[in-house]
């Protein structure tokens, strides 16, 4: 949690009149808008359809894999080098870069897991006005146009998507400041801005003055903070177009819906990595993490936009039928007057490249796995990790931490981890154990350990300025910190008060770091201790914009460069470290706040700092969503919300949502109430303990949901239009979600609820209320009643979810505990699903292939388990306690059909909700079996 | 196949020195054990089905009480007995059968999970009897301190009572007279010098006749003061309680000086005690003056859990300005000398009715605590606790005082309120709210305050003994619960 800086003693008066907010809402102030930062200003400023660019397509050169092509700005004649890849998969990778920078520009490295693996492209046709390229699969074509340069990718007649359309690209080649040449060159500077400077002489034409537009050019301030900017105007720009496309998503972390809304008339949605105090809901703002990447959706197709760069980034969003009703659409269609629907995106970001990668689908499920052969997939977590957290700033000594861990027990609520915040170091020294309040950790860990319980103690990166604390002492010495721009190590104020900020881009610097986390490195530190990386922005309470000034150096890149991808760092470094402290076995569990591409790879994140208010409940859905899409399965919002205190209504809710997202934490502020769950009288214990229990039941199918996206990409928690694409009523839905394919959840988000209308979807299919078993059809919009200990939630028809309804104190206590089958029959009678078993903890399953992975079918009268891994080895002691089949006839006999013996089993029948309820079939979780109906 | 069979346990009783084999399902008491009978068929214990034998404790809820799993996890509202022979017998739920920790001291919730446990019940017996006798012990004598606590606090409100009694007489002809006075001035305050000597003559009398009352008055309080024990009598030993009195200015008033000023008498009554006023009352402080001073700490001042008087936070009447104004004339003098008397009064009666006012448990057993201050120090803060007054918190090495609420209610649960005292209102925390505290009560022999934390922010957490929550300690048998039913 990054805490509410205010209450720190230690820190300087400008730190808090920095922060200082007297209502409870993010001040504003404090951030940019796109108009105070003055590359996104002066891009923003610039005019469609008046592109200077051209591609010189002599200079065009294919080898293999690669087409290489010269564009020229006509306006200062710099040459840019163009680079087109097809790459295997369905994607198209696009490099425009100076073809000779005055030095090397920043490529983002470490974010993709390998040099994407490409596929031949041939030249189709060539003539003066642009060259056509075979994309191989579905006469997909990629168009070079060269006057004015622009890239279409067409499948047929169709044009899927286009680079360059509205004329926005813009490169700030790199340039020597004016005051260090030897001749001014006023030209130079005045075409800086790309086909800018008209615009730019309009809006400025009051001041008269030519040195005005330079403003922001080599030096820019904000508040009190100036940014040197030693290599000038280095931002680059790029549109694309989206015809036929009405639905964008993606491109996290703002707190607003689902579906991205168009910019026009306000600010673009911001990529920059920040520690937002108090944050504001339903704006473009930038948060604490990123992820560059935007998917467009209609009912034909699904695509991707990966935008890899680091720098600040604003994008823009515009569609031709923002504000027509459905009214207007209508009367445009009957007319035959209706253009066809188009967004249009544009990207901007401060220094780098472009590179961008077009993921074409066309289904959503190919655009998760292009998505995840390109970054990874999500880190397959310890299953503990997908129990219930409980965590609190601070939880304040070993005594604490005992009597919250005996509090579960007393009331009989099951829970995995207990977290402990910054409270628990030594003065804010990472890596230490506050002497008085945590004298022995070790037995504090044994005696979790003893009830198969686990902790989380936070790590942040700002390190204390402290010539006593080891980790401070061994950066220095290693030289492993961030330099200010002038070459000094950079300090800046977080919780331990002047920190210094490790240099976490450095190869070296994580090695070390993560070495750190070796037993005899971390005292005090057991297996059972796992992490947390907190305010990885980076968070510098005195910094611009509460983070790191861009002009501090990282090696010989600035922060400028490679801001968004610091926090990712933190995490792969730390990561790396727990899954080293075992020699390679264990699997590591590590929570960020900050992230960036690629940080599905190394566990889990939160949503940051929220408030105990109903809206913040309600965005917990869109915002988890949105990182979904974008490879970070492994999502949650702080249960309870971070910030003041819920009403009790508003924190049962809180868990019965949470309860169904993927990341369970309930978390709460130093300066709130206590809120463990027994603490709201025996009635609202009993609901906590309810959901709470509901979810340690579906563990099994959250463990193989998870298990799922680490290896195809597919995203846990999924709006439903995943699942459902071309049903153009799920597009825009954001308060109901799908857990896999099988379970949908409509939480209910409202203060006083009566009911809600949840829309099922899928002509045709039917959905079972898994608390009554009561069988819906979908493709309504069914209200249901609601009371307080209402979750609804809903199996597909079609679906076999394992369960283990035995819940315990911890999910390690429940290791081998039998299964039940819940089989939800379509109105085919037909049911299908999986099952996942390994040990829970180790890369045994990779390295060893110690795991069991089966199919479950259910098809003439008959369920069968069949092997999905024939090689696996694995052996489970859980057995199968009970089968529930839904939607199911009385059958006159049950057998089982196993080793070549047949065997009658029990059943009962509940005829009023047609329910079949097989007793004890009594076989191995991982053997061959099939039960018949008869 | 990891299914678990019917278990039959055998269970031995030595409370009878002889063991006795009782065979039943795993995880029923005894007293359950009438409705498992083995080869009958099983009804569950809410009547809700009958199912055959073999199904109790097969490993597969048929009950939706769970009673037929009584040995078994299958059940998810089941429990599990354990006999814990050498401790105490309890359930525990069937969720932690067999789930690798161990909950029984017995090991017997363990049976198949591979946990090493060891069976810990004598152990644990031996300690919770240890612990027991200390409680019994503990709970004994401060149930007889108790008791001691009632009848002082008994006295001591009759005394109050009486005094508040005799003051509110007290103030009622004091205001009488104030009344003539003031009557008198503001005639004598007419400009007319005839009227003025006119009446100078009454007003000479008046006066005299006042200072006899005021006099009087004075007595009375110092009769009332002097008689501590509120026998009616002032004695020997009781006046010597006042040392200012030393006619040799040796320091103490002895036996045989308190008797000559006495009249030779052992005690005297009010009526005699008008002739003893004479030879005390110049030197004769009243206690309430001497309260203004800081009681000397009976115990030596690094014992910080001993209590301290409360004398920096309750409110004592103020000396009345009226002291300082230049007063030259006589009528003036006097009139404000009885009006202070009258303020005097009042506050003294209104400081002993507040007192009075208070819930001081339901045999006033708390009395005591009131103007007392206990202090805990930690690692960092001087916390202390003035009951019925505030709670604060010092930090040790300097530092301003927090105020961590002042009093409020109290608090516990409905059975008994008197568990938990609750002071509110203290020191706006910064975006927080006020400080709070929880106090709570726990039987001891001593008044300490043992432990403080802050479990939320601002809102702070007291542990406190005290003799008075000492409940009658039951007959309780100490020996050890190995015949109890299994």
């Amino acid at each position: 949690s990054s805490h509410n800086s205010l209450e720190m003693g230690l820190l300087s008066v400008v730190c808090v009149s920095l922060f200082f907010s007297s209502t409870f809402a993010v001040d504003r102030g404090n951030f940019k808008t796109c108009d105070q930062s003055a590359f996104c200003k002066r891009q923003r400023a610039l005019k469609p359809g008046q592109s200077p660019y051209r591609a010189l397509l002599e200079t065009l050169e294919l080898s293999d894999s690669r087409l290489t092509l010269q564009l020229i700005n006509d306006n200062n004649k710099v040459h840019l080098l163009l680079e087109l890849y097809r790459l295997q998969g369905n994607m198209t990778r696009v490099k425009i870069n100076e073809l000779k920078p005055l030095k090397p520009r920043f490529e983002v490295p470490d974010v993709l897991i390998a040099e994407p693996p490409t596929e031949p492209l041939s030249v189709l046709s060539k003539d003066d006005n642009g060259v056509v390229l075979s994309l191989g699969v579905k006469n997909q074509r990629l168009i070079v146009s060269a006057r004015p340069f622009r890239l279409d990718i067409m499948q047929g007649p169709e044009v899927l998507l286009s680079l360059n359309s509205r004329g926005l690209l813009a490169f700030e080649h790199l340039r020597l400041h004016k005051d260090t040449q030897a001749q001014p060159d006023g030209a130079e500077v005045k075409e800086s801005v790309d086909g800018d400077q008209q615009q730019d002489e309009g809006e400025k034409g009051e001041d008269g003055e030519s040195d005005k537009e330079e403003v922001g050019l080599w030096e820019e301030t904000f508040k009190s903070h100036t940014d040197t900017k030693p290599n000038g105007p280095t931002s680059i720009s790029l549109d694309f177009s989206l015809p036929g496309v009405e639905h964008v998503y993606g491109i996290p972390e703002h707190a607003d819906d689902l579906k991205l809304k168009t910019t026009d008339g306000g600010d673009p949605y911001r990529l920059y990595n920040l520690d937002v105090f108090q944050y504001e809901l339903y704006n473009p703002m930038a948060l604490y993490g990123s992820i560059p990447v935007m998917l467009a959706h209609n009912t034909q197709r699904t695509m991707g936009i990966f935008w890899l760069n680091a720098a600040e980034t604003w994008v823009d969003i515009s569609s031709n039928t923002t504000g027509k009703t459905v009214f207007g659409k209508m009367l445009d269609f009957v007319q035959g007057s209706s253009e066809n629907p188009q967004t249009d995106v544009r990207w901007i970001s401060e220094s780098g490249i472009i590179d961008v990668f077009i993921m074409l689908g066309p289904k959503p499920s190919d655009v998760f796995s292009q998505y995840a052969s390109l970054t990874g997939t999500q880190s397959f977590p310890p299953l503990a990790s997908l129990g219930y957290h409980q965590c609190r700033w601070n939880y304040n000594d070993q005594e604490d931490v005992k009597s919250v861990d005996q509090g579960f027990d007393q009331h009989d609520i099951p829970y995995d981890f207990i977290w402990l915040d910054i409270e628990h170091a030594d003065g804010k020294r990472y890596f230490t154990w506050d002497p008085h309040k945590f004298p022995q950790p070790k037995e504090m860990l044994q005696g979790l350990m003893d009830k198969k319980r686990k902790m989380v103690a936070i790590v942040d990166p700002h390190i204390r300025v402290d010539s006593g604390y080891k980790i401070h002492n061994e950066i220095t010495s290693k030289d492993f910190y961030v330099k200010n721009k002038d070459g000094r190590n950079y300090e800046g104020w977080c919780w331990p008060g002047n920190s210094g900020y490790p240099d976490f881009t450095k190869p070296e610097m994580r090695a070390w770091w993560a070495s750190m986390f070796a037993y005899d490195q971390y005292e005090g530190s057991m297996e059972n201790l796992f992490t947390w990386n907190d305010m990885n922005e980076p968070s510098v309470f005195n910094g611009p914009e509460v983070t790191m000034h861009k002009d501090a150096l990282h090696g010989k890149w600035e922060h400028r460069d490679i801001h968004n991808i610091y926090g990712l760092y933190v995490q792969m470094a730390t990561a790396e470290g727990q899954t080293r402290r075992s020699g390679g076995v264990e699997r590591p569990f590590v929570l960020t706040r900050a992230f960036f591409a690629g940080s599905q790879r190394y566990g889990a994140v939160w949503t940051g700092d929220n408030a105990a208010e109903w809206d913040h409940l309600k965005i917990s859905i869109p915002m988890c969503l949105s990182l979904g899409l974008v490879g970070v399965s492994f999502c949650g919002a702080d249960v309870g919300g971070f910030f003041k205190n819920p009403s009790t209504e508003l924190l049962v809710r809180w868990y019965q949502t949470g309860a169904y997202q993927p990341f369970f934490r309930a978390h709460a502020h130093l300066d709130t109430t206590r809120r463990e769950p027994w603490l709201f009288g025996p009635e609202n214990t009993a609901l906590i303990r309810e959901v709470i229990r509901q979810r340690y039941a579906l563990l099994p199918y959250w463990y193989q949901l998870l298990y799922q996206a680490h290896k195809t990409g597919m995203p846990v928690m999924r709006p439903l239009w995943v699942d459902y694409p071309k049903d153009t009523a799920t597009f825009t839905i954001d308060d109901e979600f799908l857990i896999g394919r099988d379970l949908l959840v409509h939480p209910v988000t409202e203060e006083g609820s009566r009911g809600v209308t949840a829309y099922l979807p899928g002509a045709g299919e039917v959905w079972y209320d898994v608390h009554t078993f009561q069988k819906h059809n979908g493709a309504q919009n069914l209200y249901i009643p609601v009371t307080l200990s209402s979750i609804p939630v809903f199996q597909r028809g079609g679906s076999i979810i394992p369960r283990k309804d035995r819940v315990r104190r911890s999910s390690t206590c429940m290791e081998n505990d039998p299964y039940t089958l819940y089989v939800a029959l379509s109105p085919k009678k037909f049911a299908e699903g999986e099952l996942y078993i390994d040990d829970g903890h180790s890369f045994n399953y990779d390295t060893k292939k110690e795991f069991i992975h089966r199919s479950l079918t259910f098809a003439n009268n008959a369920l069968t388990s069949n092997n999905l891994c024939p090689n696996c080895n694995f052996l489970t002691s859980s057995w199968i306690e009970k089968v529930l089949i839904l939607g199911a006839s009385k059958p006159s006999k049950v057998l089982l059909k196993m080793d070549g013996k047949e065997t009658p089993v029990d059943f009962e029948f509940d005829t009023s909700m047609s329910v079949l309820t097989l007793r004890k079939p009594g076989m191995n979780a991982g053997a061959d079996w099939t039960l018949l109906l008869q | 196949m990891t299914c678990v069979h019917l278990l039959l346990t055998l269970v031995f009783a030595v409370s009878l020195g002889t063991p006795v084999e009782i065979q039943g399902p795993r995880g029923v008491p005894l007293t359950s054990i009438q409705f498992y009978v083995e080869n009958k068929p099983f009804t569950c214990l809410d009547g809700s089905r009958t199912i055959p034998f073999d199904r109790v404790n097969d490993d597969y809820c048929d009950c939706k009480d769970g009673s037929d799993e009584p040995g078994t996890a299958a059940c998810p509202n089941g429990s599990f007995h354990c006999t814990n022979a050498g401790y105490r017998t309890m359930f525990i739920p069937s969720s932690r059968i067999n789930d690798g920790i161990c909950d029984c001291c017995d090991t017997t919730d363990e049976y198949n999970s591979g946990a090493k446990c060891e069976n810990t019940c004598k152990e644990l017996g031996r300690k919770e009897r240890e612990v027991l006798q200390k409680m019994t012990e503990i709970t004994k004598e401060g149930f007889l301190l108790k008791q001691h606590l009632i009848e002082e606090a008994k006295k001591g409100h009759q005394e109050k009572q009486i005094k508040v009694t005799d003051m509110q007489e007290n103030k009622k002809q004091l205001d009488e007279k104030v009344e003539v006075l003031r009557t008198v001035k503001e005639t004598a305050e007419q400009p007319e010098k005839e009227a003025k000597e006119r009446h100078l003559k009454a007003w000479e009398e008046q006066k005299a006749a006042i200072r006899l009352e005021k006099d009087k008055a004075k007595m009375a309080e110092a009769f009332l003061e002097l008689d501590d024990n509120a026998d009616g009598f002032v004695s020997v030993s009781e006046l010597q309680s006042h040392a200012e009195l030393d006619a040799d200015a040796d320091g103490t008033l002895t036996e045989t000086e308190a008797q000559g000023l006495m009249g030779g008498a052992e005690q005297v009554d009010m009526s005699t005690f008008e002739s003893v006023w004479p030879n005390i009352k110049d030197k004769y402080h009243s206690e309430v003056s001497r309260e203004e001073e800081p009681a000397p700490v009976e115990t030596p001042p690094d014992e910080v859990k001993e209590p301290v008087v409360d004398n920096d936070s309750e409110p004592y009447p103020e000396d009345d300005i009226s002291e300082e104004e230049d007063e030259d004339d006589e009528d003036e003098d006097d009139y404000h000398e009885d009006d202070d008397k009258v303020y005097h009064t009042e506050n003294l009666s209104k400081n002993i009715e507040k007192e009075l006012s208070f819930d001081f448990g339901p045999d006033a057993e708390f009395t005591y605590l009131y103007s007392q201050c206990y202090e805990l120090t930690t690692g960092e803060y001087i916390y202390r606790l003035c009951p019925f007054n505030r709670v604060s918190q010092k930090p040790k090495y300097g530092g301003s005082e927090t105020n961590l609420g002042t009093w409020g209610s109290w608090s516990g649960p409905e059975n008994n309120k008197y568990l938990l005292m609750k002071y509110e209102h203290g020191t706006g925390c910064w975006q927080g709210p006020n400080r709070s505290t929880t106090v709570k009560l726990t039987c001891g022999k001593e008044t300490v305050v043992t432990s403080t934390s802050e479990p939320s922010r601002c809102e702070y957490l007291m542990e406190f003994t005290t003799p008075a929550v000492c409940q009658e300690p039951a007959n309780t048998d100490l020996s050890p619960h190995d015949h109890v039913e299994l």
